[in-house]
C-alpha cells in the first residue's frame, strides 16, 4: 500500500501500524517531543501500537524544534 | 509586602505562579547550547517551542535542553494560517509535550506575520472548549483582546510591532487600552528590539514580555538576555513605584525657601 509521509509517498506492507512506521524511521533524538497525525487526526502515543495505517493515509510525524 | 518589594511579585497565569516576568522564545538561536546559556541569563521559567516535520539530520533534542534547564515548555502554533491547522497543531503539541498550555498563533500573511483576527478568535474558542490554557498572539486591538478574554483565554499577548521587526511598541495608546480593560495577564509578544522596549511595556503595566529575536539574533545573546531581564525588572518596579506625572513646566526639586539674597 502507499501512504503519504510528511508530504512524500512511501510504500509499506499492508497492516503496518504507526508504531512500526516510527520504529522504521529511527526518530533522531528519541521519541520525546514527537507527535503523529493520521488524516488530520491526532494519534495518541498509547494508540501507536494498535493503529493500522490504511492505503492512502496521510501521515504527519512532527517533533519539537526551536521556535516562537 | 511593600509596593516596591520585587523579591516576591509573581506572575500568575491560569493559577500557575511564575517568578520571572520574561518569557523566552527559542527561534533564531545558533545552537541548543546558546539557548541553554540565554535561559540562564534571562531567568525565564516559560520557554516556547514549535513543532515541525522530523528531520533525519537533526542533532540533539530541544526538549532535553529545556528539561535540564528546569523551565516549563510553551508550545506554539507558529506557521498556521487557518484555525483548523492551529487547533490540530495545538492538539499535537499537547500529545508531544504533555502540556495543555498553547501559544496560539494564526497568521494572516507571510509578509507581515500579523494575526488573522477572525480565525484567531475561532481557534481560541475551540481550544478553550477542548481544555487548553490558551495564550493568543494578537493584534494591538483592544476589542479583539476583549473578545479573546471573553472566550476564555488565560492571557492576551498583543504585539508591540511585527514579529522579528525589532521596532518596539508602535501603538502605546492601544496597548494601554488593552491593559486598562483586561482581567487576565497581558503579555507583550513580538516587536521587542532591545531592553528599553521591554522596560517600556512593563512601565505601561504589562504583566510580562515575551521576547525571542531580540535575544537570539543579538550579537551577544547571553548579554542581551540579561539586559532584557533587567529591563523587565526595572520596568515592573517603576510601574509599581508610581511615576511622576509629566508637566509642561519645570518644578524645582530644591526648596525655594531660604535662598540667600545677595
Amino acid at each position: 500500500m502507499t501512504i503519504v509521509l510528511n508530504g512524500e509517498r512511501r510504500e509499506l506492507p499492508p497492516g503496518t501500524t504507526v508504531r512500526a512506521l516510527i520504529d522504521g524511521l529511527g526518530v533522531p533524538g528519541g521519541e520525546r517531543g514527537v507527535a503523529i497525525a493520521v488524516d488530520a487526526e491526532v494519534v495518541p502515543r498509547g494508540e501507536w501500537e494498535t493503529t493500522e495505517l490504511d492505503d492512502g493515509a496521510r501521515v504527519e510525524v512532527l517533533r519539537a524544534i526551536q521556535g516562537g | 509586602m511593600s509596593a516596591t518589594d520585587v523579591t516576591f511579585d509573581p506572575l500568575v497565569i491560569a493559577g500557575r505562579e511564575l517568578r520571572s516576568r520574561l518569557l523566552l522564545g527559542t527561534g533564531g538561536f545558533r545552537s541548543l547550547e546558546a539557548i541553554a546559556e540565554a535561559i540562564g541569563a534571562s531567568g525565564t521559567e516559560l520557554v516556547t517551542v514549535a513543532l515541525r516535520r522530523i528531520d533525519p539530520d537533526a542533532r540533539g533534542s530541544i526538549v532535553d535542553v529545556l528539561e535540564s534547564a528546569g523551565v516549563q515548555l510553551l508550545p506554539n502554533t507558529a506557521g498556521c494560517f487557518t484555525a483548523r491547522d492551529a487547533v490540530l497543531t495545538a492538539k499535537l503539541a499537547r500529545e508531544a509535550f504533555g502540556t495543555d498550555w498553547i501559544k496560539l498563533e494564526v497568521i494572516g500573511d507571510d509578509r507581515t506575520l500579523l494575526p488573522d483576527a477572525p480565525a484567531l478568535l475561532d481557534a481560541a474558542e475551540e481550544l478553550v472548549d477542548a481544555g487548553f490554557v490558551v495564550l493568543p498572539y494578537t493584534n494591538d486591538d483592544p476589542i479583539l483582546a476583549r473578545r479573546l478574554e471573553d472566550v476564555g483565554c488565560a492571557a492576551v499577548m498583543p504585539l508591540g510591532s511585527p514579529i522579528g521587526s525589532g521596532m518596539g511598541l508602535l501603538n502605546t495608546y492601544n496597548l494601554r487600552l488593552i491593559r486598562e480593560r483586561a482581567g487576565v495577564p497581558v503579555i507583550l509578544d513580538a516587536g521587542v528590539g532591545t531592553a528599553s522596549d521591554a522596560a517600556l511595556a512593563m512601565e505601561l503595566g504589562f504583566d510580562a514580555v515575551l521576547c525571542a529575536s531580540a535575544v537570539s539574533r543579538a550579537e551577544d545573546p547571553v548579554a542581551m538576555a540579561r539586559a532584557v531581564r533587567l529591563g523587565v525588572e526595572g520596568g515592573r518596579l517603576a510601574y509599581r513605584a508610581g511615576r511622576i506625572p509629566r508637566r509642561l513646566h519645570a518644578q524645582a526639586s530644591t526648596p525655594e525657601e531660604g535662598v540667600a539674597e545677595f
